[in-house]
């Protein structure tokens, strides 16, 4: 094999990337035994640009998400690995560090933005704290750029909206108000998790729609953290599939979309409804539960609900855990993890998968 | 809001009506019962005359109907009342009258009013006590779960409640009073008289009761704290770069407080009236003590007088706390 594994522990060049975690591990010790978050996750992402992390729930996403800004620090997690955020390595960093960078270079877009606002407190007044932390600046300014940022994020009568308190505020309103609250002090790093699954969809495409122009505006870097695949598919440039803690999948949205070569990635498009397709198809969810992360399978996580397992000689996707490699022929960044030759799996999606799309 | 506050109190007051209904009562089923005149529980252990007991019983009304004699005694708390016997010693009982005591020589009233200092000095001073010290290693405690200083507190905590205050009391007063005779004169002073004294006699029956109550409130706050610090918004908190003490304090403990004042406000109002063996320990003659006196010598009026007072303490506590849940959680809204 001439391939080369995409997992580098060397530090990257700095200006490769914004934000480079390699490797990362985030393992939690509880009295079942080790809980493996995640285990052994390498990914970049650039300024001005949006990656996608996708999975079922408990497939790591928003431990990954969580370690990055660092807000497992004081708990029993076991994290290991390098995150660089533009030179800086946050793993080995301090708490007083880190907490430094929270909010004001890096910071992170909750899912249920009710019980993620405090109710006790004022819109407005929750916003300019955010600021305050990190600006040596008056209460007026903070109020002043408070209100901006209401506006910027769309919701009327920011003055007066101010002074409301969370519960005073529709769902669509409390996520913007969230997002204002994490881009009040212009970070370069956005972390969005799972931003618009507590909204309905036409709010959704708004705040999906709000978070790329403000991408724009800011030339930012996003990760964009959901199980929902139709959001990938409108906002990302680059998609990490992940699955029991691991990167099984990574490449460019068209690369997912269009010629994903992973079972799993299969599965999740197969689980998708498309309003192009006539009702009468059913949706083919795939079989089986997410794999306990105590008890991770051995070989390759996704082999007890696999249905091409048979495609590989032997019993390698029972014993060998596959690499996370680029696909041979494929478009750069493209990698992934599997035992299926790259011919044999092209195949398998051109004829068996694609068409019942 | 003001209409809120004014239906509430409508509604206390028909709790406090109801209360001496029923305590006024009660006393005189007891009489009725045994079928002997309530006028013998007022003249001591010498048996009257004939003419003498019809005398008392015309004096304090006993010859009267039940609902008169109740009316008697309800319209001497707005209006004051006379008691005489026709005979010329008439007593006069200023309003708010809520009965005379024969055995004392007093009326109730005057007797309340001389212990309530005393026994709300003890109930608020011990109050401050607890929640600072229940408050401080409960937050604690939680923030640090499972660490030699939470379990250590805990089983303190577990110790205190399990203590009586009749057992830890006298502690502290051997010790503090006769070992170490740092305090060696604890009578009572009035804090507006002598500030000083006032405090010398309040310290150890504080401690005393404090130490109980801190014990519930830190393991209660422990509890909350816990609850409070891993929900999402104290993430938030933490994303947002806020110091430790920040998000611990004015996001998390500002959270876990709502529950524990209402309890707060609770325990205040019940503490007024049953402060018993706290009172009889260092012999402060707060409600508790006068009221366990009137049980002892049967001393109907003044029993009745405590019950009242004790019970407007409560209602007007839970009052209290309702109207103030509306200025700790914004989301509560009485309009």
């Amino acid at each position: 094999m001439t391939a080369q594994p995409l997992v580098r522990l060397d530090k990257p060049e700095v200006g490769d990337a914004f934000l480079s975690v390699r490797d990362l591990r985030v393992h939690f010790p509880t009295a079942d035994g080790l809980v493996k978050g995640v285990d052994g996750l390498s990914f970049d992402v650039r300024r001005g640009e949006i990656l996608g992390i996708v999975g079922e729930s408990g497939s790591g996403k928003s431990v990954t998400s969580q370690a990055i800004l660092g807000l497992h620090k004081g708990s029993q997690a076991r994290i290991t690995g390098e995150i660089w955020l533009d030179g800086t390595e946050l793993v080995g960093a301090t708490e007083e560090q880190m907490r430094s960078l929270r909010g004001d270079k890096m910071s992170m877009i909750f899912q249920d933005p009710l019980s993620a606002m405090h109710p006790f407190y004022r819109v407005g007044a929750q916003i300019s704290e955010a600021y305050l932390v990190h600006n040596k600046v008056s209460k007026a300014v903070a109020k002043k750029r408070s209100i901006e940022m209401l506006d910027r994020v769309g919701i009327p009568n920011p003055d007066k909206r101010f002074n409301d308190y969370p519960h005073q505020f529709s769902g669509g309103m409390r996520q913007r108000a969230m997002i204002a609250m994490s881009l009040v002090c212009d970070p370069k790093l956005l972390i969005a998790d799972e931003p618009t699954t507590a909204l309905d969809v036409t709010v959704q495409a708004q705040i999906l729609d709000l978070m790329k122009d403000l991408q724009k505006e800011f030339n930012s870097a996003i990760i964009l953290i959901t199980h929902d695949l139709g959001v990938v598919a409108e906002t990302c440039d680059h998609v990490v599939v992940m699955y029991g803690g691991q990167c099984v999948e990574t490449g460019s949205v068209n690369d997912l979309f269009y010629e994903p070569e992973m079972p799993y990635s299969w599965g999740l498009l197969t689980s998708m409804p498309r309003m192009d397709r006539t009702r009468q198809d059913r949706l083919q969810p795939i079989p089986g539960q997410p794999p306990s992360l105590i008890q991770v399978p051995k070989g390759c996580v996704f082999n007890p609900r696999c249905r091409f397992t048979d495609h590989v000689p032997g019993r390698r996707c029972f014993t060998e855990r596959p690499e996370l490699l680029p696909t041979s022929g494929g478009s750069p960044g493209h990698a992934l993890r599997c035992h299926i030759e790259p011919d044999e799996r092209r195949r398998l999606w051109a004829t068996d998968i694609q068409p019942t799309l | 809001m003001i209409r809120y506050v004014i239906r509430r109190s409508i509604g206390g007051l028909l709790v406090l009506v109801v209360t001496s209904f029923v305590t006024f009562f009660i006393f005189q089923v007891g009489p009725k019962i045994a079928n002997v005149s309530p006028a013998l529980f007022y003249v001591g252990k010498i048996p009257p005359t004939e003419a003498g007991q019809k005398l008392i019983e015309h004096r304090f009304g006993f010859d009267l109907p039940l609902w008169k004699q109740y009316f008697n005694w309800a319209g001497g708390i707005i209006f004051g009342r006379d008691l005489g016997d026709d005979t010329g010693a008439v007593v006069h009982c200023d309003k708010p009258c809520l009965g005379y005591s024969f055995r004392q020589q007093l009326p109730v009233s005057s007797m309340i009013w001389r212990a309530l200092p005393i026994e709300l000095s003890l109930a608020i001073g011990a109050a401050i006590l607890w929640l600072i010290g229940g408050l401080t290693i409960g937050s604690i405690s939680a923030l640090k779960r499972g660490s030699l200083f939470d379990r250590a507190a805990m089983t303190m905590a577990l110790a205190a409640v399990s203590l009586p205050i009749f057992f830890t009391g006298p502690i502290l007063l051997l010790v503090f009073k006769y070992k170490l005779a740092w305090l060696p004169n604890t009578n009572y002073a009035p804090l507006t008289k002598d500030p000083a004294q006032w405090l010398k006699s309040m310290i150890l029956p504080w401690m005393a009761l404090a130490f109980i109550f801190a014990a519930l409130y830190a393991r209660l706050t422990r509890a909350n704290m816990l609850e409070t610090m891993s929900e999402d918004y104290v993430r938030t908190a933490r994303a947002k770069g806020l110091g430790r003490g920040t998000v611990v304090i004015k996001h998390g403990l500002r959270a876990a407080l709502t529950p524990i004042v209402t309890i707060f406000g609770l325990d205040l109002g019940q503490l007024v009236g049953s402060a018993v063996i706290t009172e009889s320990v260092f012999n402060l003659q707060g409600l508790g003590l006068i009221s366990i006196r009137a049980i002892n010598s049967q001393d109907l009026p003044v029993i009745l007088g405590v019950t009242i007072v004790a019970s407007f303490a409560v209602v007007l506590a839970n009052i209290l706390v309702d109207i103030g849940y509306a200025f700790i959680d914004p989301r509560v809204s009485y309009s």
